[in-house]
């Protein structure tokens, strides 16, 4: 009801369009990996989805952050379900990928931002490992490359009142991880697939 | 205003009927239509009719409901068109203080100065004080990149989607004598005349469009497509002459007017589509595009058409 409720205000107030280029909003397990300009990235990916795939999908989100106050506590686990993961002092107990493979394992797909922090240039920086270790530890998980268009624009750092600058959310055709595909050439693919999108 | 009054009724039940007749041809077109590319234009030319009846109930709805209810169409009008306008124009962080000012407070005080009947200030608040305010406030946000260009085309969005569109409903706070509490007629006269403009150039267009006028700015703009259709809307304007202060001629002439800056206006939007390298403005109006390309050609016509009114009839 109130995730509802903010998808909607969220949705007015970015006009925000989804164009599926390449795949379809289908319920599969997918991990949908994007460029990351805005505290509020993950909030436009995750409402772009329809109704019944956005219950079965979970934003990652910055576990400092989200612990913040009881507001964004609750934001965060009643309303978005974000699997919060650790930014800093991360060590192999509390390895953010752990979180990421429990929720994978229970049946729900992920949002996840691989550059690890946003680009505030608006330009797409290098991913992080993480997003092939999810690829090679669950190969039956399709890779959906998605581009968020302007959310910089309507928010960008250090403002606190947006502007209604139109958001477009572009979602390409989903990628996997070949048979012998070294680490550094499957996240350069990856990032080219996102760069693809935003050339479209 | 005074209405429903008899004429008004009559001219909403002759919209009504040639959008029906519309819907009909279209339904029938549909079901007899071979091709790939001939399916396509119908199913366009459908999506224009259906979101001509949603337009139609809507404008018709803000004129019953009275001024400030067409005021505040047209100033959401406005606020829909700079938002397709800024979103096309490439601006930096350091415009955002400018943005919000010109969505939230320069916008909205266009049309409250305007429905307060300040004359004076709703002629001066955009060219004037928003042309000094927002350069002085992009450059205390500290970044020189482009400076010019980007206050140039916050700027350029507020006169064409805030200070000409406002012209529109402005022709309701005009005194006109003996056509007192008519104005509404007015508005609608000018609004009929640019949309069914857009409307018959694009019929006479595709009927026997030969010659381009602009073949990198607009293509789909012809010599035949101009002439018909533009002679079309002048001969609709003249026919509509007795819910105006004009003469039969009068009408022609205020028409041409609308009909050559509703023109102009079209071209040069498809300047600034075309370099930006998209075909709309936006997706709002399905088959149509977005608000800016159903209306770039009423924000040029606007102004003129009521400076004319407000020199020679008040």
């Amino acid at each position: 009801m109130m995730a509802r409720l903010i998808a909607l205000l969220a949705r007015l107030f970015t006009g925000a369009t989804s164009r599926w280029r390449g795949c379809a909003p289908e319920p599969r397990l997918r991990i949908y990996f994007a460029n990351h300009t805005s505290n509020l990235d993950f909030l436009l990916l995750w409402m772009s989805l329809p109704q019944q795939i956005r219950a079965r999908t979970r934003p990652i989100a910055a576990h400092d952050y989200w612990t913040g106050d009881p507001l964004r506590r609750w934001l965060a686990s009643s309303v978005f379900r974000a699997v919060l993961i650790e930014r800093k002092k991360v060590t192999r107990e509390n390895s953010p990928l752990v979180p990421m493979c429990e929720a994978l394992r229970a049946g729900d797909s992920l949002i996840i931002f691989p550059e690890g922090g946003r680009n505030l240039s608006g330009e797409i920086g290098e991913f992080k490992p993480g997003l092939h270790h999810l690829a090679r530890e669950f190969p039956e998980v399709e890779l959906v490359p998605v581009f968020i268009e302007n959310l910089n624009r309507v928010l960008p750092k250090g403002e606190f009142l947006p502007v209604p600058i139109l958001c477009s959310v572009y979602f390409g055709p989903p990628l996997k991880l070949e048979a012998d595909e070294e680490k550094g050439a499957f996240l350069d693919r990856a990032r080219n697939a996102v760069l693809a999108l935003r050339a479209s | 205003m005074n209405l429903p009054d008899e004429q008004t009724l009559w001219i909403f039940g002759g919209f009504f009927l040639a959008l029906t007749v519309a819907t009909v041809i279209g339904w029938i077109l549909q079901r007899t239509a071979t091709g790939e590319s001939g399916a396509k234009v119908i199913r366009n030319l459908n999506e224009r009719v259906f979101a001509w009846w949603v337009m139609v109930g809507v404008f018709g709805a803000a004129i019953a409901l009275g001024t400030t209810a067409a005021m505040t169409l047209f100033g959401l009008m406005s606020f829909l068109a700079l938002r397709e306008f800024i979103t096309l124009t490439p601006t930096k962080p350091a415009d955002h203080r400018s943005l919000f000012w010109a969505f939230f407070i320069i916008t909205p005080l266009q049309y409250v100065t305007l429905a307060s009947g300040w004359y004076g200030m709703t002629v001066l608040l955009i060219p004037v004080y928003a042309f000094l305010f927002i350069p002085i406030r992009t450059a205390l946000a500290g970044d020189a990149t482009d400076f010019l260009t980007r206050t140039a085309k916050i700027q350029w969005g507020l006169m064409v989607c805030a200070y000409f569109l406002s012209y529109a409903p402005g022709l309701l706070v005009l005194d006109i004598p003996d056509y007192e509490d008519q104005d509404a007629k007015l508005l609608f006269f000018l609004v009929a005349v640019a949309q069914s403009s857009d409307v018959f150039q694009y019929i006479w267009g595709k009927l026997c469009g030969r010659h381009k006028i602009a073949p990198h700015v607009s293509p789909n703009k012809t010599v035949e497509g101009l002439l018909g259709g533009g002679l079309s809307a002048i001969a609709l304007g003249a026919a509509l002459w007795p819910i105006t202060p004009f003469t039969p001629l009068q009408a022609a002439g205020m028409a041409a007017i609308i009909v050559v800056m509703g023109f102009f206006g079209g071209l040069v939007m498809s300047a600034i589509k075309r370099d930006r390298g998209v075909k709309d403005y936006g997706e709002l109006l399905p088959g149509h595009g977005g608000m800016l390309d159903r209306i770039d050609s009423l924000c040029f016509a606007a102004p003129v058409f009521f400076h004319a009114v407000r020199f020679w009839f008040t």
